[in-house]
């Protein structure tokens, strides 16, 4: 809050202004989430008021009831769950051992590695969706989890090592290397002294890679089937030919948000933290 | 910036030397050269995996792009056949196509500049107002930026309903302006500015977060220098503040154009599943024509052209990443 302390000395007088423009950026960045937990809550035929009102008009479960109706929700929410948990388990263990390789050891080919580690986040997934879904059918892994496993773990992996790579490379190089003085080999310098101050950053990556597994949503569609559908794809059972049922829409939308959102909430200082560690070095 | 720059080393304007901030550990790093297989050994499960999931379909990506490949191929019943540059010049050729590249790339240079200006402004702001409503802001900006894209998508959806949306119920008791029943995807572009404003939204609390992160670390005393120099505000952030961020808005943009480049779910889920031609962007169009139109090897075409688009956009940033990654 230091800034703070330096600005109020001179512009006492502004700061009303700043904080009105403040106001202004928190009602207009929170309101989609406002009015999508409003909408959800609301009675279904105020949602659809021609003229509806902006303050919360009633507090009502029904538009809950019948996004679980609409179509099974906790067999989707089960299997995005198996997939994201698998995905994080696998890829935090391998990110890891790559991260401290490419951050802890000069070895011929490390700069190559580098470059293609960065460069495969660079492909976008949706130009690998054709190549994948023949590959996944050659394996007959097409529908199943493991197929989808597998594929989210090369999305979240490059991620994975770079952001871990900067909270490695923040730890003095100086403590390991007192700790092998002291007699630790190098497996117990880095067990003992790396990484329980590598712990933080391991758990935010760990969520935020979960996070990335949780929400993916082309994949999902397009390598599994109906009746094994993942939960951001539930939420498009709720547009038919139709039309689209938009407050039990928004009770789903709130549903599948809320837990990422407070997931979220507990780690993004770190994970900020780590991202930009690396940088401001540089 | 087009394809060809992929060919030819980027050219990067010599690094500005680093604002004067002391780096004690420089490259230090001997001791290893004795031990070379243990970092492949940590390695080998990360680069089998990105090499299998990863390389092979990239691989098949490129074959793809110079066979016939449609139903028949794809249940066997013909085999896939090389026709060389077939695929290619028919996309080339196709005016379609080059209108598809050129909404794409207008439509990420928006997003990337909007979230660019507005995420630093804001960052600024945040520095500026009270301790409690920086808090606020800060709470619904993760929020925001936690929103899976599908549902954030789906509650944009609902915001501008044409017949239910909040926004034309608002927008209409301006005086002047009559928006009931306003179908704002009637039109490519205006559709698209939503979409962008969709991106927008949940690309910013991302760069402000980071940038927030940055600005605590430039060193207080520079700036009271400058300003004791004579510098306004306006000449702090030009000469202190903005190198020193540098290598963070660097990063920034490179992955801002990645990820605005590679939009997909957003006009998907916007457009129901079947984006209208006015609404494709290389990503929708390069799947459209896979699974829609049922030509693999075109879609395969489409999806590799984006792909060298995009390293030629990005080969530029690349070194400042790899910067980053010399330096410990």
């Amino acid at each position: 809050m230091s800034a703070i302390a330096t600005g109020g000395r001179r512009r006492g007088t502004s700061r009303l202004g700043w904080n009105l423009l403040g106001l202004l950026v928190f009602v207009t960045a929170g309101f989609p989430v406002y009015w999508m937990v409003d909408t959800a809550f609301k009675p279904a035929k105020d949602a659809i008021d021609p003229d509806p009102s902006l303050l919360p008009t009633g507090l009502t479960l029904d538009n809950f009831h019948r996004a679980l109706d609409i179509a099974d929700f906790w067999g989707p929410v089960g299997r995005s769950l198996i997939v994201s948990l698998s995905v994080v388990a696998i890829g935090i263990v391998v990110g890891l051992l790559a991260a401290l390789a490419i951050s802890r050891f000069a070895f011929r080919g490390r700069k190559i590695v580098i470059v293609g580690i960065l460069a495969v986040q660079m492909v976008p997934a949706v130009s690998m969706i054709i190549p994948v879904f023949l590959l996944l059918n050659d394996l007959g892994q097409y529908d199943k989890l493991t197929g989808l496993i597998i594929t989210y773990l090369t999305f979240i992996l490059p991620f994975t090592v770079w952001t871990l790579r900067g909270f490695v490379v923040n730890i003095p190089r100086e403590l390991e290397e007192a700790a092998m003085v002291d007699g630790c080999s190098r497996t117990g310098a880095f067990l003992r002294v790396v990484f329980p101050l590598l712990a933080p950053g391991l758990v935010a990556t760990s969520v935020y890679g979960f996070i990335q597994a949780w929400n993916e949503y082309l994949y999902a569609l397009m390598l599994m089937s109906q009746e094994n559908q993942t939960a951001t794809v539930w939420l498009g059972n709720f547009t038919t030919k139709h039309g689209t049922e938009y407050a039990p829409m928004m009770a789903g939308s709130t549903m599948m948000a809320v837990p990422i959102v407070v997931l979220f909430l507990l780690v993004q200082r770190k994970m900020a933290a780590g991202l930009t560690a690396g940088a401001v070095k540089g | 910036m087009s394809a060809a720059d992929t060919t030819t080393p980027a050219k990067v304007p010599p690094p500005r030397p680093a604002p004067q901030r002391a780096l004690p550990d420089g490259p230090r790093r001997g001791r290893t050269a004795n031990g070379a297989p243990v970092p492949w050994l940590l390695l080998a499960p990360c680069l089998l995996i990105l090499v299998l999931v990863m390389g092979y379909p990239l691989v098949r990506l490129v074959t793809l792009s110079f066979q016939k490949f449609g139903q028949s191929q794809l249940w066997g019943f013909q085999p896939a056949e090389s026709v060389g540059f077939d695929n290619f010049s028919t996309v080339l050729g196709d005016g379609e196509f080059w209108a598809v590249v050129l909404r794409t790339i207008v439509f990420a240079a928006g997003c990337v500049i909007f979230t660019m200006v507005v995420g630093m402004l804001i960052a600024l702001l945040l520095q500026r107002v009270s301790g409690w409503l920086k808090t606020l802001i800060n709470i619904v900006l993760v929020a925001s930026w936690g929103m899976p894209v599908i549902v954030a998508t789906t509650v944009f959806k609902w915001l501008f309903d044409s017949d239910y949306g909040i926004l034309n119920a608002l927008l209409s008791k301006l005086p002047g302006v009559e928006l009931i029943g306003h179908n704002w995807f009637a039109s490519g572009p205006q559709g698209l500015a939503v979409i962008m404003l969709l991106v927008v939204w949940g690309a910013v609390p991302f760069v402000v977060i980071t940038l927030s992160a940055g600005l605590t670390q430039v060193p207080q005393e520079l700036e009271e220098a400058a300003r004791l120099d004579g510098a306004n505000g306006w000449g702090v952030f030009r000469h202190v503040t903005l190198p020193i961020l540098k290598p963070i808005i660097v990063m920034l943009t490179t992955l801002s154009v990645i990820w605005d480049m590679g939009v997909f779910p957003q006009v998907f889920v916007m457009r129901n599943g079947h984006p209208e031609q006015e609404f494709q962007l290389l990503q929708t169009y390069s799947y459209d024509r896979a699974f829609v139109v049922n030509d693999y090897a075109q879609g395969s075409a489409i999806a590799l052209l984006t792909v060298l688009l995009l390293l030629g956009v990005v080969a530029v940033y690349m070194r400042q990443m790899l910067k980053i990654g010399e330096v410990e």
